[in-house]
């Protein structure tokens, strides 16, 4: 067998510090940074895998700018009524699917666990990311994230960034 | 005094929820179960319910609409277990009895026995054994079902006011965008509260009251069907007056000219409908909300499970003609709407917190008088006129006069 090369074994650390980077600030509240891990120019949706699988695009979230992410942080913090909660990310491996010069597409199931007043926690959501990251510029961003969730049955509403 | 009181009892107690099911889901009602749109071919399924029975809609071969009940004749199983589909017939998967789209019986393996051993009774006859048949009828592509024989026709049972807002929206082919699903942890007739009150619409909701895409300042108004059970609610954003609705609104929460969003592309909309009106709200009893959000178009449909819990399918949908730049709009608004969306994910929390407040309250009531606490029209929006309307129609087909449990 061939052994991955540097170059792939660098690609692949970068894509799952991003997605580690994008669990950690998420479920440690520290929501004013986590848009900056996307490009200005990007795309954010969180879709439900009933609606992929039959080649629809109707999704829970979707954003097509890094602006349009601030905003539903600042929606969370300032406008939307909701249920005390947080959220725990538990990540699998990231898989990169293919890589170019400036990019690669990565994959990694991802399950949230959501803990609410009450103190219970439960499986909230679970999918995988099909992510494109960058690293032309000084730092990785992510270019698309897509969340498609398994759980279609959303437990109330949906507020926080999956 | 005036208003309407409702004991919190019929919101917790099971007693009143196996009522419901038999004097509503299983009575003189009919109950939304989906959208033609969503069988346009001959052969096509879903799996939905009304009230706690599993059903199926299809499309038969001859372009009828069907409902029936998902359970064999037989042994009870249950014959549909995919959510949709395309099928030439029904079949269950433990005996292979096959029944055509509209539920008959039509195929029952071994019935005159296998190597001349066994075989069904003499007097077996195939068409004592169909699957159990709903009424359904299509009003303006929205499909409706009853268990009642007696249920006046659908078109009777919606009145012309709700007749005439169905096929206001649906007035040209529509094409299915996709489905959410929102879990509910309470009653679902706090939720036929919550779609029947412009009270709260703009006191609860930031995003529609900061962003003027609803005010009970607005012109619009409340109205019920004759039966006061369904109720209309509809505004126009263009009769906003950005200071007077400051003035009327004062420190309110939710009037918040400090919000401002990064990325405005959220709210760009188009002019759809030449009577201006920007927001509709219809509920029908029991179980369905058609709505118009500016460009976001959607029915949403309840699905009781349990007196604590119900599910809001959300099935979004456009227009068939719908070119690329509405196609955007529509997808982009859909982040308002929704379990995530920034106005409707708001409810889910509005609906919990009545049902976690009366947790064991056997006594207290609640108190409804906003517009007069009266089940009236109102020309405004500063009413709970149709929550008593819903109220007087579940007296009657429930009543609030069970002994506590």
């Amino acid at each position: 067998m061939v052994l991955p090369s540097l170059e792939q074994i660098q690609l692949h650390h970068v894509a799952a510090q991003l997605n580690a980077l994008h669990a950690e600030l998420i479920d440690d509240d520290r929501l004013e940074e986590w848009p900056d891990l996307f490009e200005e120019k990007c795309q954010y949706s969180v879709i439900s895998s009933e609606n992929h699988n039959r080649s629809l695009n109707l999704a829970a979230v979707f954003c097509d700018s890094r602006g349009m992410l601030v905003d539903r942080i600042v929606s969370l913090r300032r406008a939307n009524i909701f249920p005390a909660h947080s959220y725990r990310h538990v990540l699998g491996p990231t898989r990169v699917v293919s890589a170019t010069e400036k990019s690669v597409t990565a994959q990694t199931s991802y399950v949230v666990l959501m803990t609410r007043n009450d103190g219970k926690t439960s499986i909230y959501n679970s999918g995988k990311y099909i992510d494109e990251v960058c690293f032309a510029g000084e730092r990785s961003r992510f270019v698309s994230k897509k969340a498609i969730f398994d759980t279609h049955l959303i437990d109330t509403m949906m507020v926080r960034p999956i | 005094m005036s208003g309407c009181r409702v004991p919190y009892r019929v919101f917790t107690e099971r007693q009143y929820y196996d009522r419901e099911q038999e004097n509503i889901f299983k009575g003189e009602c009919w109950s939304f179960v989906g959208l033609e749109a969503e069988i346009p071919q001959s052969g096509d399924f879903k799996s939905t319910f009304v009230g706690e029975t599993p059903v199926i809609l299809t499309r038969d071969g001859d372009g009828s609409v069907h409902v029936v009940v998902n359970r064999c004749a037989h042994r009870g199983a249950l014959v549909c277990r995919e959510m949709r589909g395309n099928r030439p017939n029904l079949e269950c998967v433990y005996h292979q009895w096959a029944y055509d789209l509209k539920g008959n019986l039509i195929g029952v393996p071994f019935r005159r026995g296998l190597k001349g051993q066994g075989g069904m009774p003499g007097d077996f006859d195939m068409s004592q054994h169909n699957l159990r048949k709903l009424r359904a009828e299509s009003v303006g592509g929205l499909v409706f079902a009853s268990f009642s024989e007696t249920v006046e026709p659908c078109r009777d049972f919606l009145g012309p006011i709700v007749v005439e807002q169905i096929e206001r929206i649906m007035c040209k082919p529509i094409n299915v965008l996709g489905d959410q699903r929102q879990r509910i942890r309470g009653n679902w007739k706090l939720y036929a509260e919550n779609t029947r009150d412009p009270y709260h619409a703009s006191l609860l909701h930031l995003f529609h009251n900061t962003f003027g895409l609803y005010r009970s300042t607005q012109t619009g108004k409340a109205l019920m069907d004759a039966n006061k059970r369904h109720s209309l609610l509809y505004s126009i954003a263009a009769s906003n007056d950005e200071a007077a609705d400051k003035q009327a609104y004062g420190d309110s929460r939710t009037f918040d000219t400090e919000f401002k969003l990064q990325d405005m592309s959220l709210l760009k909309g188009r002019q759809e409908f030449a009577d201006n009106i920007t927001l509709v709200i219809l509920a029908v009893y029991p179980n369905l909300v058609l709505q118009q959000i500016q460009n976001t178009l959607a029915v949403r449909q309840t699905v009781t499970y349990g007196p604590d819990e119900f599910e809001l399918v959300w099935t979004h949908f456009g227009y068939a003609d719908d070119d690329a730049e509405m196609q955007a709009i529509r997808l982009k608004q859909t982040n308002l709407i929704g379990p995530a969306g920034l106005i409707s994910m708001e409810d889910g929390e509005a609906v919990e917190i009545v049902q976690n407040a009366i947790v064991g309250e056997n006594r207290a009531e609640s108190y409804i008088a906003m517009g007069g606490g009266r089940a009236e029209d109102a020309d405004h929006l500063v009413t709970e006129g149709a929550i008593i309307g819903f109220w007087d129609n579940y007296r009657e087909m429930v009543g609030f006069d069970l002994e506590p449990a």
